[in-house]
């Protein structure tokens, strides 16, 4: 057992395992990632397959870290999923990438692997080389079937009709009532975690930042947090203020984005294109901050970088007309009445699923890796709002709080920052090294976790959790006993992205 | 006499086949303006309809003569009631026939055309959009009757002519408490009829939560032309209609060629005025949850009941 700065780490043999989870979890840990590797014969503990689980509470910011061993010849583990649900979700993304069998699974369905994936394939395995042809799919691949009088299926997707991810839901409803919701991803498995291993920590940001074309700083951000750690890397003060700065700057692109996108998909065009309007102004200034309209190119490893710092006045206005939008979504009886009660998703299951982000907030459960993991010192300037609701409405609502919550912590993060340049070099020769990242991004809390190798360190393995991997599957329980015409409501409500959680 | 009464049938037929695609383009360039977007222009919906046609004819694989007939049935029926309604002139040589019963039974047909086409593709969102257009469909077409009762008391007769007439001779009658009632009920059945906001939202890529789209889903090419056509004959007959029945000055009652010129021009400016409106008041709508539709259609189906009654005691029969 060792400890670094705030992680435990401790090794212990696959029957250990629920045992040590169990006392986690009752002690306020929540799993926040599960990794697999094939360590080689050259590896500390030689050849094995080595299976990390991060469990994660705060504040104080404590990580621990369970390593199990398992044989490389028939991996096999004992499940966690009686324990965490998103525990045996984990288990099922590593049975299908590794081809780790959890053992006792409660629900062993293929999560990751599509019907036309090859049988035996395990594209994370080392041996897996390039993707082999379609050729003898795996069998059968059904979906669950809802029987009764007047019970009928509506497929919708993979493509849709306007530009959406791709995503396939099958909803048994009668009438118009939804009893069934099953949403099939995984459509868009592009290796991005295969494609980390060999870089240089360099080399690795693009493709972190591209983990979710929206979630660029966050995604960035919690991957170097992760390569700092592992390489022992101090950030300068500044960069850290930096950072912060842009991380809440992506928050409010996107969500006014959302904002408006809700208020268009009850029918209420002028708002959507009043929240375009504001957006287009976020994402120029984004422009002026970083070179990059999506904030790209901001958080680097060992540092963090700036173009210019956004103006007081500037955002001040454009808080008044965001605010202003709030206030004429909200005074609109129709619009206000469509997010009323609309999909509720209630606090123990939103707890019980592991949800995070502003659908745990709007569910209240306040979750949020600013304070509970933080990288910076944030102070009195930053609040968390919660709402208990659970429905649209909270959702709404808690993004419009966050808005007010970021511009807040702009201007005083911007208060004490200039245009310029902070790094501090990656010391070399410190390796092997295994490193985490936990970051607030606007979807919730990001956790990356990145494993070095050699004297210029080369990645061996990177794992990202994006929030949406954990709330995804609140989003058919929030639906249960809602009508099939709020289903894109409810969707944009939750906002997921299907890249993200399918890496 | 007859060739003027019949010119001006063939003009009615003719302006709103014509007019319907610019009033549908008039109507998306105030909202696009409204919103702050340039917008495509007026003449878009024309272009959309001549791109259209000029693409290949597809029909699904299973369809049968329900999914080919519908698009052909909804523009004929539409076409008859454009040539039946005094939208221009009461006096042609059908206006005999321009029962509103009449009128309310076409305008169902193609209704129903359209959602048993929607039936026939068998896919989920046909029946869908079918299902949830009947039951819009079953609830506007009582408030279009009973408020065509409402109208044809005071009249004597359900003859739109009459009715037109009769209003053009006594505009005081069109302020009676019945004849606004029977006219603020029958707008609220256009709206829904015609699949507009807060009912339907013609301008959604949200296939889940469509009625009128999601019925019309599957066509493609010439036949999805003659859909949309349709449609916006649909919407422009029964604002023209409505402008008829509440304001129908101008509206040629002898048959004389300058007066059914002005007609013409009249009900052009009066359609294009009623459809800017709507367009504009729908840029401040948003759209009902689905179970509140019925609620907004009991109101005026209320309103329609109100206005028979009123109709009644006030023209103390």
């Amino acid at each position: 057992m060792h400890t670094t700065t705030h992680r435990t780490v401790t090794d212990i043999g696959p029957d250990e395992l629920p045992g040590r989870a169990a006392d986690l979890l009752v002690g306020g840990h929540r799993l926040a990632l599960v990794a697999a590797h094939h360590d080689g014969p050259a590896a500390p503990g030689g050849r094995a397959v080595r299976v990390v689980y991060l469990f994660a509470s705060g504040p104080p910011d404590t990580r621990t870290e369970l390593h199990v061993r398992l044989d490389p010849e028939a991996p096999e583990l004992p499940t966690l999923a009686h324990l965490s649900f998103p525990a045996g979700r984990f288990e099922r993304e590593m049975r299908d990438l590794h081809g780790i069998v959890p053992l006792g699974h409660p629900l062993p369905h293929r999560l990751v692997r599509h019907f036309h994936w090859p049988r035996g394939w395990y594209p994370m395995h080392p041996e897996a080389g390039p993707p082999p042809p379609f050729a003898e799919p795996e069998g059968p691949y059904p979906f669950l079937e809802v029987e009764g009088e007047g019970v009928y299926e509506i497929p919708v997707g993979p493509v849709h009709a306007g530009l959406i991810e791709p995503g396939h839901f099958r909803f048994s409803v009668v009438g118009e009532t939804i009893i069934k919701l099953k949403a099939r991803l995984w459509f868009v498995h592009k290796g991005i975690e295969k494609l980390m291993e060999g870089r240089t920590p360099e080399r690795g940001l693009p493709l972190a930042e591209r983990v979710s074309g929206d979630t660029a700083v966050g995604h960035a951000l919690a991957y170097c947090l992760a390569v700092e750690e592992a390489t022992g890397t101090e950030v300068p003060e500044p960069a850290r203020r930096a950072r912060a700065l842009l991380l809440e700057l992506e928050r409010l692109h996107n969500h006014v984005a959302d904002l408006g996108a809700l208020c268009n998909d009850v029918g209420h065009g002028v708002l959507h294109a009043r929240a375009q309007h504001l957006r287009e102004q976020l994402l120029r200034l984004n422009l002026e901050v970083t070179g990059h309209r999506l904030l790209r190119g901001g958080v680097v490893p060992g540092g963090a970088a700036l173009c210019s710092v956004p103006g007081t006045a500037r955002m001040r206005v454009l808080g008044r007309e965001i605010s202003d939008l709030v206030t004429l979504a909200l005074g609109h009886t129709t619009v206000r009445d469509r997010f009323t009660g609309t999909a509720r998703l209630d606090t123990a299951a939103a707890r019980d699923l592991g949800c995070l982000g502003y659908v745990a907030r709007a569910s209240g459960v306040a979750a949020d890796a600013r304070v509970r993991h933080p990288f910076h010192a944030y102070g009195r300037a930053l609040t968390v709002p919660v709402h208990t609701t659970g429905d649209v409405l909270a959702r709404f609502l808690v993004r419009a709080e966050e808005i007010d919550a970021s511009l807040a912590l702009v201007e005083e993060l911007g208060d004490r920052l200039s245009s310029g340049r902070w790094t501090a070099p990656l010391p070399p020769g410190r390796a092997p090294g295994a490193g985490t990242g936990m970051v607030e991004g606007w979807r919730g809390t990001i956790t990356t976790r990145v494993e070095l190798r050699g004297r210029d360190p080369l990645l061996t393995r990177v794992k990202i959790a994006d929030p949406s991997f954990f709330n995804w599957p609140a989003l058919p329980v929030a639906l249960t006993d809602t009508i099939v015409p709020d289903f894109p409501l409810t969707n944009k409500s939750f906002n997921l992205s299907y890249a993200g959680n399918d890496l | 006499m007859r060739a003027i009464g019949t010119a001006a049938v063939a003009a009615q037929v003719v302006l709103v086949t014509a007019g319907a695609p610019l009033l549908a383009g008039t109507m998306r360039q105030v909202r696009a303006r409204l919103e702050g977007r340039a917008g495509p222009g007026v003449g878009q919906p024309w272009r959309d309809l001549r791109k259209l046609l000029r693409k290949e004819a597809i029909t699904p694989v299973g369809t049968g003569p329900a999914f080919r007939l519908a698009p052909l049935l909804l523009v004929s029926t539409t076409a008859v009631v454009a040539a039946l309604v005094p939208l221009a002139s009461t006096t042609t040589p059908v206006s005999g026939k321009a029962d509103l019963i009449l009128v309310v039974a076409l305008l169902a047909l193609g209704t129903v055309a359209l959602a048993l086409a929607g039936l026939d593709t068998g896919t989920a969102f046909g029946g869908m959009g079918a299902s949830r257009g009947m039951t819009v469909a079953a609830l506007v077409e009582p408030t279009i009757l009973l408020a065509a009762v409402a109208l044809s008391i005071p009249a004597g007769s359900t003859n739109l002519a009459t009715i037109v007439g009769d209003g053009v001779r006594d505009p005081v009658r069109l302020a009676s408490p019945a004849g606004l009632l029977a006219t603020a009920a029958l707008a609220v059945a256009v709206l829904a009829e015609t699949g507009r906001l807060p009912v339907d939202n013609p301008s959604t890529h949200l296939e889940l939560t469509m009625v009128h789209e999601a019925m019309v889903l599957e066509y493609a090419g010439p036949d999805l032309a003659l859909v949309e056509l349709g449609a916006q004959m649909r919407l422009a007959v029964l604002l023209g209609l409505l402008t008829s029945l509440a304001a129908p000055w101008g509206i040629a009652t002898t048959a004389s060629p300058a007066a059914l010129a002005l007609a013409l021009v009249l009900l052009t400016a009066k359609v294009a005025l009623l459809g800017t409106a709507l367009a504009a008041a729908e840029v401040f709508w948003a759209k009902l949850r689905l179970f509140r539709v019925p609620e907004l259609l009991a109101g005026s189906f209320l309103l329609a009941l109100l206005a028979v009654t009123a109709s009644y005691f006030l023209t103390g029969e």
